[in-house]
Formats: structure tokens, sequence, C-alpha cells
């Protein structure tokens, strides 16, 4: 059975949790050309290479970002937004 | 036929040709360069050379051809779309599917079978009214039919899904629903392609795409470099590794989806089964096996490995419509990629790169358009304009808000 390691709970199983989606930073939207807002809506990164996700942890409600490459599934990190390394 | 039996038996040489011709190196130019040796790759380059003349065409394959979404299938074709754009493209492919076999003068074990999508609430029969609706405004068989007429056509079906799930209320019902051997339309098509001239290269990667001034001016192998013009991207599930090295951002993500069969056992399903609320789809394969599968794996992942979550979820429901299957036992099971977009069209025809062009966004549904996928393409790489069926689909209408909404009619029923 594959485990997460969630910030708050600890490793649990693959079914306790959601995924999100890639993680995106919102244009603004009273500024943002068509084109650009257009991009942020329906484009994403799908490349295969490491990427910056949101996932779920469902019993307990916690939202949070994992690094994980989408090549092999391996979970290189996870952390809850703003405690990343990045600090986003 | 004795004839040839007797002369086969004299002859050192296996008399028959090849399937297809297996050249040994690259050439340095081509005037059409093809990624991927699919249906899609290979179909458009027979149309590019049957329809439109040009011969001088390699199609490269990573691995050997068929060997992605194209062999691993679950090989439903059918056309009951919900968008009139959806609906009059794989109507065209139906059409061409119908007449496939004389026309690669292959069997491909077409057969026709009668599809099912089945409704469990009033909310989901309103939809698959909507569909039939559609589908006959655009001269598509398909019909609304009530309980009773499944239970007679399918009499193993358990109408109350054992009491766990809510009954069947009706079904959309569309009796072209077929299946075909999905092998036999690569081998078809690259024989059809190699007999006229196209050279088709397996175990031939492209590792990097050359443009200059934004123009296509060839394509890295790892076999070396190869100049062209035209490049035709029709990898499926590997797509975001393409338009990577072009520099093409797009909406697609990549998850697998599974599929198993069963241990052969004697034909008692005639029909192709869909259950939008269970997520299972199921029919009989010609030599018994019942192919069955289930929805997307729930997140991104560019891998094709099996699950035990996807066998447990699916045996379940499986065992819900046909209660009778309990002692069957599971041969194989195996996955495939899918690239998805958000409104579940393809992304096809032109790029802002001249010379590239892209046939991608399968997803889940694109065995049954690989005929029409091919010669459209085809048409559009000949013409450097996108073919009016397909007009719609191409990639800038994400840039116009102008999405194909195909995800009622596209997801689960493949
Ligand atoms: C389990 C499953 C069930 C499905 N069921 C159905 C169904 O019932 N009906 C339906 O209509 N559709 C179905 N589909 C979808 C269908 O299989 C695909 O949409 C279709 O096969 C796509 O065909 P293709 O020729 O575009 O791509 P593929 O057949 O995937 O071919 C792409 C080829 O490109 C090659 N390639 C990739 N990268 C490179 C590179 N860099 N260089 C050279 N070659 C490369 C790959 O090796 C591959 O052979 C299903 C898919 C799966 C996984």
């Amino acid at each position: 059975m594959k485990i997460i390691d969630c910030p708050v709970n600890g490793p649990r199983p693959l079914q306790e949790f959601h995924f999100g989606g890639e993680v995106r930073t919102m244009p603004d939207p009273a500024r943002a050309a068509d084109a650009e807002w257009a991009d942020y809506v329906f484009h994403r990164s799908g490349e295969p290479a490491v990427k910056r996700e949101w996932w779920y942890h469902v019993p307990s409600g916690v939202w949070f970002i994992a690094e994980r490459d989408n090549r092999t599934d391996q979970f290189v990190r996870t952390y809850l937004y703003g405690e990343g390394p990045a600090n986003e | 036929m004795p004839h040839r039996l007797l002369k086969f038996a004299f002859s050192k040489e296996y008399p028959e040709p090849r399937m297809f011709n297996t050249p040994e190196t690259l050439k340095p130019e081509y005037d059409v360069v093809i990624i991927g040796g699919g249906g899609h790759g290979l179909a458009a380059a027979y149309y590019l050379a049957k329809e439109h003349g040009i011969t001088n065409v390699a199609v490269l394959e990573q691995g050997y051809i068929g060997g992605g979404g194209t062999g691993r299938n679950t090989s439903i074709i059918r056309s009951n779309y919900l968008t009139p754009e959806g609906a009059r493209f794989y109507q065209t492919s139906v059409d061409l599917f119908q007449d496939l076999s004389r026309d690669l003068n292959l069997n491909l074990f077409y057969s026709e079978r009668g599809h099912f999508t089945l409704a469990h609430s009033p909310a989901s029969l309103r939809t698959q009214r909507w569909r039939a609706e559609v589908n006959q405004h655009l001269g598509i068989s398909s019909r609304l039919v009530g309980p009773e007429f499944i239970k007679e056509q399918i009499p193993e079906i358990d109408l109350s899904c054992g009491g766990h799930q809510p009954p069947i209320h009706g079904a959309l019902y569309h009796p072209p629903g077929a299946i075909a051997r999905h092998d036999a339309v690569a081998w078809g098509y690259a024989r059809g392609a190699s007999q006229r001239g196209v050279e088709i290269h397996q175990k031939t990667a492209v590792t990097d795409i050359e443009i200059r001034d934004g123009a296509i001016a060839g394509v890295h192998t790892d076999k070396g470099f190869i100049k062209t013009k035209k490049v035709l991207s029709a990898v499926a599930g590997w797509t975001t590794h393409i338009t990577r090295m072009v520099g093409l951002r797009t909406p697609l993500v990549i998850h697998p989806l599974q599929a198993l069969v069963t241990e052969p056992v004697k034909p008692w399903l005639n029909a192709i089964v869909v259950s939008a609320s269970l997520h299972v789809y199921v029919s009989q394969s010609s030599r018994g096996e019942l192919v069955a599968g289930a929805s997307l794996d729930p997140y991104e992942l560019i891998s094709m490995r099996s699950t035990l979550d996807f066998a447990e979820g699916l045996g379940g429901h499986m065992l819900e419509l046909f209660p009778c299957l309990g002692e069957a036992k599971v041969l194989r099971q195996w996955a495939g990629l899918c690239d998805m977009t958000p409104d579940f069209s393809p992304i096809m025809g032109t790029t802002p790169i001249k010379g590239f062009y892209i046939d991608s966004g399968w997803g889940t549904w694109g065995f049954k358009a690989t005929p029409v996928s091919g010669m459209t393409m085809a048409s559009t790489l000949a013409r450097d304009e996108d073919h009016e069926l397909i007009r719609a689909f191409n990639l800038s209408r994400f840039e116009q808000f102008d999405l194909v909404g195909e995800k009622g009619a596209a997801s689960v029923g493949h």
C-alpha cells in the first residue's frame, strides 16, 4: 500500500488523500490579459519532472503541498503551505 | 489455395511479404516525420501516401508499433457523442471503420455489438436523453431504452445492482457500437503505408526537435539527426515530453488508465455495457475473455504500473451488475497512458510553430478515432490548413475560451 507523509498527521495510506493538482500562482484577474488568464485557467506543466502539487488529507481536512516525481510517483517531500523550502 | 500451399511447402523462403518493410538506416531528410507508431501516426502516414501522394515519410517509434495506447485499449468504437463537433467527427470514424478491413485487406474482426450506457438515476437518464436527441438530430443511431429492453438484450444483468447501488433506470442504446482487433489496426495501416513507400522505424526515439526562426528544421533521434520541415506528434500519453521539446504550453496532463481481462468463457455477453455511475464497462472479446475497465487513476502519473485498488474496485462493481461472474478469474491486468484535456476533446491540427502539427488529447477515447484522425491529419499536413472536421479541436480554442465540452460523453464511456 502506498503511504503519504501528511505534514500534520504523519504517514497515512494513499486512500485517505485527494489530489488537488499543480500549485499555480493566479495572475490579477483585473489586470491579466485574456491570453494570460487563459494560460492560468487551462494550461498545465504536465511534463515529466518533480512537480509541486496540492494534496488533501480527507479525514482531517488538511491541505498541504507535496513535491512529487510524476514519472516514479516518489514523494520527495511534503509540507504545509508557507512552510516549505521555497517558503511561498 | 492448394497451389500456394504446395509452393510454400517446397520453398525455402516464406513466400508472403512481411507485414511491413523494416529499413536498416534513416535517410538524412524526409518530407514528413511522424513521431509515434501508434494507430494515429500510422494512419496519418497511410492517408498521406494514399490520398496525397506524399511518400517520403518516416514514422519513428521508440518501442514497437502499437505498443502504446493502441495495443492497450479496450477497443470500443462508437459515435454517440454529445457535441455536434464530436458526434460528426466520431461518426466519420465509424463510417471509415466499417469499411476498413476491406480497405486495408486485413481482417480487423470489426464486430457490431450494440453499446449500452446505463443510467442509475433520473438525472443520468435526462443526460442520456439529451445525447440521444443530439445524436438523432445528426443522423446517428442512438436512443433511450427502458429496463425491460435492457433485460431482454442482456438477461444476465441485475437491474437492481444487488441492492448495493441505485437500480438501473434505463440506458442510452447505440446499436452500431462495436469492437475491433486493435493490434491489427496498427499492422494494417503500417502495411498499407509501407507498401506505398513510407518508412517505419521501430526502436527509434525522438530525443529533441530543432526549430529555426519559428519553423521546424529537423528532429534529433537516438540514431542521429534528420532534416525535415514537417513534424507530426502523434504520441498520445507521451505528448508532454514532445511539447516540452518545442516549448508549447498545453492543458494536457497524463493519467494512467487500467483494464483487465478474465479467462475466456463461452460467449454470453453480446453487448458492450457501460455504467456511468459505477465507472465500469465491459464487453466480451471474440476469444471469450471479458474485457473490462473503470475510470482514470485519480492523480497524474506518467507510468504504466497496475494497482490492486483498481482490480478490487472494478471486480466489486462488475459483480453488482453481473452476479454470475463470481467464479470468473482475472487473467491479466495492465495500464496505459492517457493525455487528458479539460473538455475531454482532442487537441489536433496546426500550432503556432510552423511545420509542427499535433494529434493529441486522446485521453481514454482515441482508439475509435484512429481512421478519422489519420485522414484529417494527413490532409492538414498536406495542405498546411486544419481539415474542416478538426477545426474546433485546434489548440487555440483554449486561448479563445471556445471549448468543446465532451465530458458527459467521453469519460468512462470509452
Ligand atoms: C486501458 C485503456 C483502455 C482504453 N479503451 C479505449 C476504448 O475502448 N476506446 C477508445 O476509443 N479508446 C480507448 N483508449 C484510448 C486509446 O487507447 C488511445 O487514445 C489511443 O490508443 C491513442 O492512439 P495513438 O496512436 O494516438 O497513441 P499510442 O498508441 O499510444 O501511440 C503513441 C506511440 O508513440 C510512441 N512514442 C512516444 N514518445 C516517442 C518518442 N519520443 N519517439 C518515438 N516514439 C514515441 C510510443 O511508444 C507509442 O507507441 C483506452 C486507453 C487505455 C489505456
